[in-house]
C-alpha cells in the first residue's frame, strides 16, 4: 500500500461522491458546486496518471470555464427570486434498472478482456511531448478543432442573440 | 268405266263440297248470292254420286274397289317397328249407297233451305257450313281406314256443332252445340283408344288389313277377350255418333238448330255414321262384343220410345224417334241382322228426312211455333204437307206397302230368329213393344197437329202452304218410302235386288270360338240354295231367318195397327181422355215427361262431381299450397332476421372487437411516444442492454 | 487493497459513466441533463488517459484527452444557447415539458 494507492483512493472517492450529489441533488445549485469538486478529483486522477498538461487544461477549461458557463445557465434559466432552485427526477425506476444493468455489463466486459500489454510508459514532462504531436502528426485535427471553436463561437453567439 | 276412273269419280265427290265450302264462305262475305255456288255444287255432286252408283252396281257389284296413298311414313321406329300411316278410298256397294243417300239428302236440304232460312242474316255462311258437313260425311263413308274415318268422324262433329249453334245469340242454342260436341267426345275417347289398340297389334289403319290379320289368328294382346275389349271399345264412338244409351242426351238439345239441319244431321246422316262404322266394323266384332251392342241398341229403342209418348215440341217427339230407330238399328247390328240393319239406315234416312222437313214447313207456316198443342187442323191449310208426312210417318211406323215395313220387319225377324237360335228373348220383346210405342206416337202427333181444330185461331189463319222448293223435297222424300224402289214384292225383301244383290253380310273374321254360334260357317245346305239367294253366316241362321218371316211380318203389322188404333181412340175420337189416363199413372207419366231425368242426373253427378272437384282444387291451391309458399316465404323472413341479427352481432362484433383491439394496442404503443428525449434514452438503452446480451460472447 | 492499476481507473470510470447516463434520463432540468453529459466526456476522458499509461499509446491518449476538453467546452457553449432558446420559447427548461412531438 504504497502512498499512490492511498492518494488515488481518495481522489477515487472525492469524485465518484460528487458525481453521485451532483445526480442525485435537488437543488441545481448542489449540483453544480458538486460538479466543481468531481471535475477537482478528475483532474487528480489525470495527475496520478501522469498526465499534467491534460490536468491542468481540465481545471482550467472545465472548471474555469464550462462550470461557470453551466452556472451561468443556470442563473439565466430560473426564476431565481429564492436561492433554492428545486428541481426534479423522474422515471428514476426503469432508468436505474436500466443503467444499472448497463453498468454491471460494462464492468463484466472490462474485467474479462485481455487488455493489451500493461506496459507502464512513464514521462517527465508531457508538455513538450504533446506540444510535439500536435505539430506533427496532429496538426491537422488541431487546426479543424480551431475551427470548431471559431464555430461553435458564432453559432453560440447567433442562437442565444434575440 | 274403269275403276281407276270410280276411284277419280269418288275423290271429285269427296272434294266438291269443301270447295263449296271456301267459296261459298269467302265469296258470301261480299256477294248476296254466293249461295248459289254451294247449292250448285251439290247438285253436281249428287249427279256424279249417281253416276257412281250406277257404275259401281252394274259393272262391280261383286268387287272391291279401293286405292290408296302413303301419307305419314315415320320410316323404322325403334323397338316398334316400321309405322306408315296410310290413307285411301274404298269403294264397296255399302259405300256407293250410302253416298247416294247422303248427297241426295243433303242436296234435298239444301234446296229446302234455299226458302226456309230466307232472310237470315248469316245466310251464305248456312251454306257454306252445309258443304263443310257433306265433305265430311263423305269422308266417313268413302273411307278405307279407322284413321282417315276418324279424322272425318271429328270433322262432322265440328259441322254439327257449328250448325246446331247457329243462332248462337240464343244462349240456348249455343249450349246445345256444346252438349253435343261434348257428348260426342266422350264417345270418341274410347273409339281412339280401340284405334290406337287396332294400330299397335296390326300395324296398319286399314280395315281390309285388320280384317285380314284377325282372320289369320291374330288377335290384340293374344286374346279373345281383348278382341272384344276393342269391338267395344270403337263402339263407342258409335254411341256418341248415333246418340245411343247413355250418350243420347244431346239429340234432343240438337233440335235448337235450324230444322233443315235436324233433317240432314240429326236424322238421316250424321246420327247415321255411327251406325255405318259398325257396319264397316262389323267382321271383327265378336259374339260377346254384338252381345253388348244389341243390349245397347234396344234399351236405346225402349226408352226414347217412352219418352216421345208425353213431349210437345214436333221436333222432340221427331228427334227422340231419332234416338229410337237408331237403337233399332244398333239391335239389329247386335243380332247379327246385318243387312236389315243397313236397310233400315238407308230407309229411315228417307223418311226421317221427310218428316223433319214435314214439320220444318209446319214451323215455317206456323211463324216458328213448334208446340203441337198450339197447332190443330193443318191439313186442310197444308195438303200436301199433310199427305207426305202421313206417308213417312206410316213407313215409320211400319205398314205394309212402304219401305219402312220391310226394314223394320227385317230387323224384327232378325230378333225373332236371334231367340230361335239363343233363346235370349229380350230383343223381340223390346223390338215389337218398340214399333207399337213409335205407332202410337207418331199418329198422336200427326192427329194433334193436322187434325182436329185449330188450338191457336191466329196463327191458324195466317199459316198456308208452304213454296215450292219446300215441297218439292217433301214429295221427292215421301216417294222414296214406298216398296217400289227396293224389291218388287211389297212383303218380302229377300227378293228385292237390294238385298239380295247389292247388299251382303260380310265373311267375320273373328275367330270361330268368339262368335255367336250361328255364325259358324258350314257348307252350303242344298235345301236351301233353292230359296234363298245367299247363305248369311251359316245354314242354321239362314234357315231361323227364313222361318220366321211371316210370323214377324204378321205381328209386326199388326202392332202398327193397334198402335194407331190407340192413337185415334185417344186423340181423335177422344174415348179414353189421356190427361186422366196421365194422373192416373202419374210417376210413369212424369218420367216419361221428364226424359227419365237423364239430363238432370248428368248434370249433378258429373258436371257437379266436376264443379265440386275443381273447388276443391281451388281449395286446396289456395290454403295448402299457397300456405306452403307463404309459409315457407315466413321461414325465409325468419332465417334472414336471424341471419341479420348473427351479422349484426357476432359478425360486426367481430370486427368492431378487432377494430376495438387494434385501437387499444394502438392506444397501448401510444405511450410510447412521449415526446421526451429522455424516455427515448431509456429505451435505446434498453434495447441496447437486449442486444448486448444476445450477442455476448462470454 | 490491490495496488492500484488499470482496472481501477477504468473501474472509476464506469462508475462515473453509469451515473452520468442516469442523470442524462432521469434529471428534469435542461442544465442538469448538461452536467450528465459532461461527466460522460469526463469519464471517457479518464480512460483516454488511463490507457495512454497502462496501454503503450504513448501520448496519443492524453491528445486525445484534450481534444476531447476542447470540444466539450464548444459543445457546452452551444448547449446552453440552445438551452437559453428553449427557455424564451417554452419560459421553462424541465426537459420532460417539451414534448411538443408526442404522439
Amino acid at each position: 500500500m504504497t502512498i499512490y494507492d492511498i492518494v488515488f483512493y481518495l481522489f477515487a472517492l472525492v469524485t465518484i461522491l460528487s458525481a453521485y450529489l451532483v445526480v442525485t441533488a435537488r437543488n441545481i445549485v448542489y449540483s453544480a458546486f458538486s460538479l466543481l469538486f468531481t471535475l477537482f478529483g478528475i483532474a487528480g486522477l489525470y495527475a496520478l496518471l501522469g498526465a499534467d498538461f491534460v490536468a491542468v487544461v481540465q481545471l482550467i477549461i472545465y472548471v474555469g470555464g464550462i462550470l461557470i458557463l453551466m452556472i451561468f445557465g443556470v442563473m439565466l434559466t430560473n426564476k431565481i427570486t429564492n436561492v433554492q432552485i428545486k428541481t426534479g427526477a423522474w422515471q428514476v425506476l426503469p432508468a436505474t434498472v436500466g443503467v444499472g444493468i448497463f453498468g454491471g455489463f460494462l464492468l463484466a466486459v472490462l474485467l474479462n478482456t485481455n487488455w493489451l500489454n500493461l506496459n507502464v510508459t512513464d514521462s517527465p514532462a508531457t508538455t513538450f511531448q504533446l506540444g510535439q504531436l500536435l505539430m506533427n502528426e496532429w496538426v491537422l485535427p488541431f487546426e479543424l478543432l480551431g475551427i470548431v471553436l471559431l464555430i461553435a463561437l458564432l453559432g453560440a453567439a447567433s442562437i442565444a442573440r434575440k | 268405266m274403269s275403276q281407276e276412273a270410280l276411284i277419280n269419280l269418288s275423290v271429285i265427290i269427296l272434294f266438291l263440297p269443301l270447295l263449296g265450302f271456301v267459296l261459298t264462305l269467302f265469296a258470301g262475305m261480299k256477294f248476296k248470292w254466293a249461295y248459289l255456288i254451294e247449292n250448285a255444287i251439290i247438285v253436281i255432286g249428287f249427279l256424279l254420286s249417281v253416276v257412281l252408283l250406277y257404275n259401281k252396281l252394274s259393272y262391280y257389284v261383286e268387287t272391291n274397289i279401293t286405292a290408296e296413298f302413303s301419307w305419314i311414313n315415320f320410316g323404322v321406329i325403334p323397338f316398334f317397328g316400321e309405322i306408315v300411316v296410310k290413307l285411301g278410298i274404298m269403294l264397296d256397294n255399302v259405300a256407293v249407297i250410302m253416298i247416294f243417300t247422303v248427297f241426295l239428302i243433303s242436296m234435298v236440304v239444301h234446296l229446302f233451305s234455299i226458302d226456309y232460312m230466307k232472310g237470315d242474316k248469316r245466310y251464305n255462311r248456312y251454306f257454306a257450313y252445309l258443304g263443310i258437313f257433306t265433305f265430311s260425311m263423305s269422308g266417313i263413308v268413302f273411307t278405307h281406314n279407322v284413321l282417315m274415318m276418324y279424322i272425318f268422324w271429328e270433322l262432322v262433329g265440328l259441322s254439327s256443332y257449328l250448325l246446331i249453334g247457329f243462332w248462337f245469340e240464343k244462349k240456348s242454342a249455343s249450349d246445345a252445340a256444346k252438349k253435343a260436341f261434348i257428348v260426342n267426345r266422350i264417345g270418341d275417347l274410347g273409339m281412339f283408344a280401340g284405334i290406337l289398340i287396332l294400330f299397335t297389334t296390326y300395324r296398319t289403319f286399314s280395315f281390309q288389313g285388320i280384317f285380314d290379320a284377325v282372320a289369320a289368328g291374330h288377335l290384340p294382346f293374344n286374346s279373345e277377350f281383348w278382341l272384344t275389349v276393342t269391338g267395344l271399345l270403337l263402339f263407342c264412338g258409335a254411341i256418341g255418333k248415333s246418340a245411343q244409351f247413355p250418350l243420347h242426351v244431346w239429340l234432343p238439345d240438337a233440335m235448337e238448330g235450324p230444322t233443315p239441319v235436324s233433317a240432314l244431321i240429326h236424322a238421316a246422316t250424321m246420327v247415321a255414321a255411327g251406325v255405318y262404322f259398325v257396319v264397316r266394323i262389323f267382321p271383327i266384332l265378336s259374339g260377346d262384343a254384338l252381345l253388348v251392342i244389341a243390349i245397347i241398341g234396344a234399351i236405346s229403342a225402349f226408352i226414347p220410345a217412352t219418352i216421345a209418348l208425353t213431349q210437345n215440341d214436333i221436333k222432340r217427339v221427331l228427334a227422340y224417334s231419332t234416338v229410337s230407330q237408331l237403337g233399332y238399328m244398333i239391335m239389329a247390328l247386335g243380332v247379327g241382322a246385318y243387312v236389315f240393319a243397313f236397310f233400315h239406315l238407308i230407309t229411315h234416312a228417307f223418311f226421317k228426312a221427310c218428316l223433319f222437313l214435314g214439320s220444318g214447313s209446319v214451323i215455317h207456316s206456323m211463324h216458328h211455333e213448334q208446340d203441337i198443342q198450339n197447332m190443330g187442323g193443318l191439313r186442310k191449310k197444308m195438303p200436301i204437307t199433310y199427305i207426305t208426312f202421313l206417308v213417312a210417318s206410316l213407313a215409320l211406323s211400319g205398314i205394309p206397302f212402304t219401305s219402312g215395313f220391310l226394314s223394320k220387319d227385317g230387323i224384327l225377324a232378325g230378333t225373332l230368329a236371334f231367340t230361335s237360335l239363343t233363346g235370349n228373348w229380350f230383343f223381340p220383346l223390346i223390338g215389337f213393344s218398340v214399333a207399337l210405342l213409335t205407332a202410337f206416337y207418331m199418329f198422336r202427333l200427326i192427329i194433334l197437329t193436322f187434325h182436329g181444330n185449330p188450338k191457336n185461331k191466329e196463327k191458324y189463319d195466317h199459316a198456308h202452304e208452304s213454296p215450292f222448293l219446300m215441297i218439292m223435297p217433301l214429295v221427292l222424300l215421301s216417294g222414296l218410302s214406298i216398296f217400289l224402289w227396293y224389291t218388287p214384292n211389297p212383303f218380302n225383301a229377300d227378293s228385292g235386288w237390294v238385298l239380295s244383290k247389292w247388299v251382303k253380310a260380310p265373311a267375320i273374321s273373328v275367330p270361330e270360338s268368339a262368335r255367336y254360334s250361328f255364325m259358324v260357317e258350314e257348307p252350303k245346305d242344298e235345301s236351301i240354295i233353292n230359296q234363298v239367294e245367299e247363305v248369311t253366316f251359316s245354314n242354321e241362321y239362314t234357315h231361323a231367318m227364313h222361318s220366321v218371316h211371316v210370323p214377324t211380318m204378321i205381328l209386326s203389322a199388326l202392332l202398327a195397327g193397334l198402335g194407331i188404333l190407340f192413337a185415334f181412340m185417344f186423340y181423335q175420337w177422344k174415348k179414353i181422355d189421356p190427361d186422366k189416363l196421365a194422373a192416373k199413372v202419374k210417376p210413369l207419366y212424369n218420367l216419361s215427361y221428364n226424359k227419365w231425368y237423364f239430363d238432370e242426373f248428368y248434370n249433378t253427378v258429373f258436371v257437379g262431381g266436376v264443379l265440386a272437384f275443381s273447388n276443391f282444387l281451388r281449395w286446396f291451391d289456395n290454403t295448402i299450397i299457397d300456405g306452403i309458399v307463404n309459409g315457407s316465404a315466413s321461414v325465409t323472413r325468419g332465417i334472414s332476421r336471424l341471419s341479420r341479427k348473427f351479422d349484426d352481432g357476432v359478425v360486426d362484433g367481430l370486427v368492431n372487437s378487432t377494430a376495438y383491439f387494434s385501437g387499444f394496442v394502438g392506444l397501448l404503443f401510444r405511450k410510447f411516444q412521449t415526446g421526451k428525449v429522455q424516455t427515448y434514452i431509456v429505451l435505446v438503452i434498453f434495447s441496447l442492454l437486449i442486444l448486448l446480451f444476445l450477442f455476448k460472447s462470454f | 487493497m490491490v495496488t492500484v492499476g488499470l482496472y481501477h481507473f477504468l473501474f472509476v470510470s464506469t462508475i462515473l459513466f453509469s451515473l452520468g447516463i442516469f442523470a442524462v434520463v432521469t434529471r428534469k432540468n435542461a442544465i442538469m441533463v448538461l452536467m450528465g453529459i459532461e461527466l460522460i466526456l469526463n469519464s471517457a476522458n479518464i480512460n483516454f488517459v488511463a490507457f495512454a499509461r497502462y496501454g503503450n499509446f504513448g501520448f496519443q491518449g492524453q491528445l486525445m484527452a484534450l481534444f476531447v476538453i476542447v470540444l466539450a467546452a464548444a459543445e457546452a457553449a452551444i448547449a446552453l444557447a440552445i438551452v437559453l432558446n428553449i427557455y424564451k420559447v417554452f419560459s421553462s427548461v424541465n426537459v420532460d415539458e417539451i414534448d411538443r412531438l408526442k404522439e
